[in-house]
């Protein structure tokens, strides 16, 4: 029976552990796969063109492949979803943590679940139905499909991830401090903004993070919404991020195009990886 | 056993040699009724024309599952090129035969790509000039009242780089790397849709995928349809052609396919993949 009994805790051992290596191996493999692909085209182009060119034309007679248009795009419409994203998801945590009453909070914690669940084409899809047209009007331009409009949605769609993560370090404020504030005559505001938040700045800071990381990456929402041609970025010129820009043109290309697009994965990636460091090191200084 | 080994590696080396190089193996194994073909028929050329030949291919070969269609994406006059060199059986182009290919090749038209010029159902503007579609895509006329229509500023959409569409559209109105697109969608549905829903754009599409949310325009007084496509008159069109050898022999299999594209047999699957059939 004992003998049994070790067979298949060794078994199991043996099977978590290849698990284990599974994961490691997808991304050694995927890491390995950019790199190799990635790199050939960066080399043809040259580094300096390929990351400062200002012109992406990878099917004209003279082919030019400049990703500064896709680099600044990805930059700028990280910065303003976070601009836009972070102080609502931040103001949204602090009523569910503090402020709502617990039916309340509870009723608006699953709303942002469900939120987070939402798939991307779907924020896309209402995004070029809805929001699109209302910029169109609201700014009188000519077109709605620009930068602005893809800020709008990926604001909305990293907000799951601010709201969940800031919640948790707010409730993670020990009440004494809260109490203390409250004793000593600081209202309720007072107390969460000089108090709560303070003493939450670092979870709230992985959350910046984390949103960062969403909006950088995602692609098929953006697609939808940003018109997609690739300009020096504007706030209402349409613009290509660099997410889209493999993802629209990967399926027919071909040649050096085609390991252009590599390359600019493998910047994208580079992009993350860097983020990813930053989290790490986010939360190494949350847990000293 | 190494020996044998060594004699299997070498047999499947030169079998997929073989196959590699196009060679097309014909076994006619002739039935009580009907004969069973089988072989590898090799395409190359247009991406314009992937959808066209992926639905033609797929038809053909459930019908006959021992054949094997395939496909190469390279382009027009690679595709050309190819089958002058005898690297595939049938080459794909999207333009016509040039006086000097058809010195040693034969195209055979199988299919005519419409590309309608669709603006939203509010515009008045009904009619365009191929010029003035040349024009507001480069840039040069930049307002609705510059062709008769209201005021407003022209929202051009088009496809993404290397669509088919889009390359068979500019090359038609010469527009090559010049247009000054505000979208670049990557799909025929999105362009509609985008058209459908902002007053002031301008778009192009097949001509299949055209709905009743936007409006076709008529180019120099001829109306989109598939009999003015068939005959002609519509200007914003071109061929999809079937390039082979003009004193080549076709494998059976080839050959089988070949007339299985331009019997007219196959029109709803050229219908299905938003091309038009030609007239017979």
């Amino acid at each position: 029976m004992k003998r049994v009994a070790s067979f298949i805790e060794k078994t199991m051992s043996a099977i978590f552990t290849v698990c284990g290596f599974l994961a490691v191996g997808f991304v050694v493999l995927i890491t390995g796969f950019l790199i190799v692909s990635g790199l050939p085209a960066i080399g043809k182009i040259g580094i300096v063109e390929f990351l400062f060119g200002r012109v992406w034309a990878s099917t004209a007679s003279h082919p030019s492949y400049g990703i500064l248009p896709f680099i600044l795009t990805s930059v700028y419409g990280t910065a303003g979803a976070i601009i836009l994203g972070v102080p609502l998801g931040l103001l949204c945590a602090i009523f569910i943590a503090k402020m709502a009453s617990k039916r309340v909070g509870v009723a608006v914690r699953s709303a942002v679940d469900l939120l987070s669940g939402i798939p991307s084409v779907v924020y896309g899809l209402v995004g070029m139905i809805i929001i699109v047209p209302f910029v169109r009007e609201t700014f009188n331009l000519p077109d709605g499909a620009n930068l602005f409009s893809a800020i709008i949605v990926l604001a909305v769609m990293i907000l799951p991830s601010v709201i969940s993560v800031s919640e948790t370090a707010i409730r993670a404020v020990p009440k004494e401090y809260e109490e203390a504030s409250l004793a000593l005559g600081a209202t309720k505001t007072e107390t969460v903004f000089k108090v709560i938040v303070p003493s939450a700045k670092s979870g709230i800071l992985t959350s910046v993070v984390l949103g960062i990381g969403r909006s950088v990456g995602e692609a098929m929402a953006v697609m939808m919404v940003s018109g997609n041609v690739a300009n020096m970025p504007s706030l209402f010129k349409s613009v290509r991020f660099l997410t889209t820009a493999v993802a629209s043109e990967m399926s027919y290309s071909s040649g050096l195009q085609r390991e252009a697009l590599f390359s600019i994965a493998l910047v994208l990636f580079v992009f993350i990886l860097i983020i990813n460091l930053v989290l790490n090191l986010v939360v190494k200084k949350e847990s000293e | 056993m190494k020996r044998f080994l060594a004699v299997l590696m070498t047999a499947l080396t030169v079998t997929a040699c073989l196959a590699g190089c196009g060679e097309t193996t014909n076994e006619i194994a002739t039935g009580a009724a009907k004969t069973v073909l089988s072989g590898t028929v090799t395409t190359d050329g247009s991406t314009s024309m992937e959808k066209v030949i992926g639905f033609l291919s797929e038809a053909y070969m459930e019908e006959n599952s021992k054949v094997k269609v395939t496909y190469n994406p390279t382009g027009s006059g690679s595709g050309i090129q190819a089958v002058m060199e005898g690297r595939c059986d049938i080459g794909l182009s999207s333009r016509n035969l040039k006086a000097e290919e058809a010195q040693a090749l034969t195209g055979t038209v199988v299919a005519i790509d419409g590309i309608a010029v669709i603006v939203n159902p509010d515009n008045p503007v009904g009619d365009l000039t191929v010029e003035q579609i040349g024009a507001i895509y480069r840039g040069e006329i930049t307002n609705w009242s510059e062709v008769g229509g209201n005021d407003g500023p022209i929202v051009l959409i088009g496809r993404e780089a290397a669509s088919g569409t889009r390359d068979g559209f500019e090359s038609i109105t010469k527009t090559e790397d010049l247009c000054k697109y505000t979208q670049e969608l990557t799909s025929t549905g999105d362009v509609v849709q985008t058209v459908a829903s902002n007053p002031n754009a301008i778009g192009y599409a097949s001509l299949a995928s055209v709905k009743e949310s936007v409006k076709a325009v008529s180019v120099e007084g001829v109306v989109p349809s598939n009999k003015t496509i068939q005959n002609g008159e519509y200007k914003i069109q071109r061929n999809f052609v079937f390039v082979t050898k003009k004193n080549g022999e076709m494998s059976a299999a080839c050959e089988n396919f070949f007339n299985f594209v331009i019997s007219g047999e196959a029109d709803e699957w050229i219908i299905a993949a938003g091309a038009v059939p030609v007239a017979r």
